[in-house]
């Protein structure tokens, strides 16, 4: 079974300290200089609604944003269009798109550092209700592909998962690593 | 572009109503023909617009960035979904909702679509739709086959066709109504949905029902139909009918709905409003996009005359057996409370009675009430859908509304359930207070996604609703109780001219930069359907409208008499006072250069994405001098309005037009004389003819304005046509600056 569409999102530290609109002018930076992989095309501000999207930049492949659903501030990865390659290839392309994002915006200096990784917790979504039905045989059968990629991303690290199981939801689970990372060595490991 | 579009559509079928199975498959096609390039993609434009799929901002390919524009680099390359409009650039979907019902799984699907094909957010409008943004048009069938499963159309949610169908949210429910709309305006929306007689219009054509005449819920003034509740006595029996009026729309310049009939039996809605579609189609005009809609062909005609030919043509309808039998069908649905109605417990937390007095009202059915999810700026995200919908089917039958303030209203809700209730919701984050006060500020998108934007509406208003909700006006109920509705545009889709303080985007050139601007417009009325419009009476930069907010409220607080309203205060003040208090707020101040961007937005504020050099820097001075005096006129033109010399007041407007056209003509031939035929001359070889006055998607229309008012220079002037005339003048101006604007250097830094 092939799903599509993975979201990655890396939980920041401090989610208070963290002043959307600051996003606004950095991103916007970041369309000037198309920066990313994706083709970058404009800004939604959703600042004023709690735990909503926050700040995007919306792509024509992808969205980037410093998201806030559920009430965990974190930077998510968002692939629109299909990617080809195996489940394994999309896991790991988003993965690693959000911590580039993440790691960017860890350097801005414009942030002042108040966007960082905490070191723990990841989450995915697969963003497609066909393709990935939020019911337990797709948790279990899409569930190796998702340990295979914390597996790397937490070079045998030991980390729990936990999936939401309201039906009504994107596929969504959540995982935390016992030990903490830096954004460099989490993309180290997907590379390696 | 999602990669499970083709398994939806396997999915699905058979799954849907036929009809609107149908409507999606015959459109999925045409995307897949014009994909192939074998449609043409103005054909293709108007197929997609009749199904509600919109272009959003920067769709024709090109972006500034803030230091120069950017040519998009689409996967699709050239290929188009209409003229100017690249295939791959996000777009918006809007989706009817007549009346604004909808059912807990339909709340929960358009959860879904919002995650799924957008942005996470749904928006609700001051149509009561909904519309999700950054939406590919390839991803829109299935969209619509999502919808369609939940017996959602986005048929006709745009293009020149029957808009949806509004009606008043608390319809049933309401203490003061006179009887239920509900039935009647869902039957004609069904009515009229794809109907023959309703697809040649040159224009849009929007019905709104509302139970009583005195509230704002329907709105019916400034519909091209409205139908209020009345009954009549005959023989002793009470018959229900309708208060039908025709040709009000708002727009650039906003038109009272005329009254059609002070009653129309129930029964007569749906073959009169035939009739009333057939003459339009007939006779409205079909070329001229801007004099397109029925307020025009009702001005023209005059009431009489119009109602004289719609009764014609309704001795010719071939009758049909659906104008009663889907009233019959819609009286079926009666609503019911899910939960014994009950007493309201006293006590809880201040932020709870807050919310109580704010966001919950009685219903006539003793024991219940109607509670108001206050949404900012319209904006629901997916998860607060799906916990809506599970407060809906807790609570009640999933009775809930959306309003044209951009909320949900649930009905039905027992009072003793509203402590319950009220943690339910504010665990989702949507237990906001201030539903319907001066912190709901309804916007329209504005430059967020518009194409026609000119200035941040949502931004100004995000800003307006921080800083409101901080001051707290529960002290004072009447200030409390206003209205701010914010449009991007003159195009009024913030309702501007309805709110008591209302504002549209222009802009203005300041020591040779764009500044994004807003009118203020005053003197508008919410209440009794929206029975009053307000005039436009200075433009402020955007970064000072929170301070106008501010004095005006202030000095309604000091200066108003015992029972004084806005409105009744606005007018004692006068409009000179008024201008005078906001005087010093007209110009940036001297070396901020924030107010060159706009709220929300750090790029330096383009008016468009690309400028000409031509003038020089001494013209520059003459101009807007010009300019600004010929702004001036129509300030002056307001005031003699206001005191009733409507003659005088046409006059000056009118010469207001001309003077703002001469300053434009002075900018090539210095020495036009003060002759009003040559100036217009002048401005149409000048300006007109070589489209240099050409508003980006309104055209000629405001040059056109100039045009009619000199042909018509010697007629008399009634209170309607000098009052048109007066927002004529306004939009001539701002379009002056416009141009100005345009013909200047490239107004970034």
């Amino acid at each position: 079974m092939d799903f599509q569409h993975v979201n990655v999102k890396f939980l920041v530290k401090n989610p208070e300290a963290v002043d959307l609109a600051l996003l606004i002018p950095v991103f916007h930076r970041w369309i000037q200089g198309q920066v990313c992989e994706e083709l970058l095309l404009d800004i939604a501000d959703y600042s004023h609604v709690p735990e909503g999207p926050g700040i995007l930049l919306i792509g024509h492949q992808a969205d980037y944003s410093v998201d806030n659903r559920n009430g965990r501030l974190g930077v998510r990865y968002n692939r629109k269009a299909p990617f080809d390659g195996t489940n394994q290839d999309r896991l790991k392309q988003a993965a690693c798109s959000a911590l580039k994002a993440l790691q960017r915006l860890e350097r801005e200096a414009a942030l002042g550092g108040k966007i960082s990784f905490n070191a723990h917790d990841v989450e995915l979504f697969i963003n497609d209700r066909m393709l990935a039905p939020n019911r337990e045989d797709t948790r279990r059968a899409f569930e190796p592909d998702f340990k295979a990629l914390f597996d790397k991303l937490f070079r045998g690290t030991e980390y729990s998962l936990s999936y939401d199981t309201d039906p009504r939801r994107l596929l969504w689970l959540s995982a935390r690593s016992s030990k903490t990372f830096s954004i460099a060595e989490l993309i180290s490991n997907l590379s390696s | 572009m999602k990669a499970s579009n083709t398994l939806w559509k396997e999915h699905l079928a058979g799954k849907m109503p036929e009809d609107l199975g149908r409507e999606v498959e015959i459109f999925d096609n045409e995307v897949a023909l014009r994909k192939q390039g074998k449609m043409d993609e103005r054909l293709f434009a108007e197929t997609r617009l009749r199904r509600g799929v919109y272009g959003q901002r920067y769709d024709n390919g090109q972006r500034h960035d803030g230091a120069k524009v950017q040519e998009m680099k689409y996967p699709s390359g050239a290929l188009t979904k209409g003229p100017s409009t690249m295939w791959d650039a996000p777009g918006m979907q809007r989706i009817k909702i007549p009346g604004g019902g909808l059912n807990a799984e339909q709340l929960e699907t358009l959860a879904e679509l919002a995650e799924e094909y957008s942005d996470g957010i749904a928006h609700v409008t001051t149509r009561q739709d909904f519309q999700l943004h950054y939406v590919h048009i390839e991803d829109t069938p299935t969209v619509m086959r999502r919808l369609a499963a939940a017996k959602i159309t986005t048929r006709e949610a745009c293009g020149n066709s029957v808009r949806n169908v509004t009606a008043c949210p608390y319809a049933g429910v309401c203490r003061d109504e006179v009887f239920d709309v509900t039935p009647y305006s869902r039957a004609l929306s069904k009515f009229l949905l794809g109907h023959p007689d309703c697809q040649s219009f040159g224009r849009k054509f929007k019905p709104a029902f509302s139970g009583c005449a005195q509230h704002a819920c329907g709105l019916t003034s400034l519909h091209d139909i409205g139908f209020i509740a009345v009954t009549r006595n005959e023989n002793g029996i009470e018959k229900r009918g309708f208060d039908v009026y025709v040709g009000g729309g708002l727009g650039a310049v906003p038109y009272m709905a005329k009254r059609f009939d002070a009653f129309v039996p129930v029964e007569e809605a749906l073959p009169l409003t035939q009739a009333v579609a057939r003459v339009f189609a007939r006779l409205g005009e079909k070329k001229n996009r801007s004099r397109a809609r029925i307020k025009f062909l009702v001005q023209d005609l005059g009431i009489e005359k119009f109602k004289e030919l719609v009764l014609e043509e309704r001795k010719t309808l071939t009758p049909d057996t659906r104008w009663t039998q889907l009233i019959s069908d819609a009286e079926k649905n009666v609503e019911s409370p899910l939960r014994e109605g009950g007493e309201l417990a006293l006590g809880g937390s201040e932020a709870y009675q807050r919310w109580l007095k704010s966001n919950t009202r009685p219903q006539r059915q003793a024991g219940y009430v109607v509670v108001t999810v206050a949404l900012p700026l319209g904006d629901i995200t997916a998860n607060q859908l799906r916990s809506l919908a599970d407060v809906v089917r807790r609570f009640t039958k999933e009775t809930v509304r959306t309003t044209v303030e951009q909320n949900f209203v649930i009905r039905w809700v027992s009072q003793k359930d509203l402590p319950e209730l009220y943690e339910a919701l504010s665990a989702a984050h949507l237990a906001d207070p201030g539903a319907g006060t001066i912190v709901d500020v309804v916007t329209c998108p504005g430059t967020d996604t518009c194409k026609l934007g000119i200035s941040s509406s949502r931004g100004v208003a995000a800003e307006l609703r921080k800083r409101l909700a901080e001051r707290n006006f529960q002290s004072d109920e009447a200030v409390e109780s206003l209205h701010i509705k914010i449009s991007g545009c003159f195009n009024s889709c913030g309702q501007h001219h309805v709110g008591d303080l209302g504002f549209y985007g222009v802009s203005r050139k300041v020591g040779g930069y764009a500044v994004p601007h807003f009118q203020v417009v005053l003197g508008g009325e919410w209440e009794n359907n929206a029975g009053s419009y307000g005039l436009p009476v200075v433009a402020i930069p955007s970064k000072n409208i929170p301070k106008v907010v501010t004095r005006l409220t202030g000095r309604y607080v000091e200066g108003r008499n015992k029972g004084e309203s806005f409105k009744d205060f606005i007018k004692r003040i006068g409009k000179v006072e008024l201008k005078n208090m906001l005087d010093d707020l007209v110009r940036p101040p001297a070396g901020d250069r924030s107010f060159f961007s706009d709220w929300g937005d750090p790029r330096e504020y383009t008016l468009d994405d690309m400028g000409t050099g031509e003038c020089a820097g001494e013209v520059v001075a003459t101009v807007e001098f010009d300019l600004g005096a010929a702004e001036r006129e129509v300030f002056e033109a307001q005031l003699a309005f206001e005191n009733g010399q409507i003659e005088l007041a046409g006059r000056t407007a009118y010469g207001a037009m001309l003077h703002g056209a001469k300053a434009l003509v002075k900018l090539v031939d210095p020495t036009i004389a003060e002759d009003a035929d040559q100036i217009v001359s002048e401005f149409r070889k000048f300006y007109f003819d070589t489209q240099k006055f050409y508003d980006p998607f309104a055209g000629g229309k405001f040059a056109q304005y100039l045009f009619d008012a000199h042909q018509k220079a010697g007629n008399p002037c009634t209170s309607d046509s000098s009052r048109y005339l007066i927002d004529e003048a306004q939009l001539f101006i701002d379009a002056a600056h416009s141009c100005y604007n345009k013909l200047g250097t490239t107004a970034t830094v």
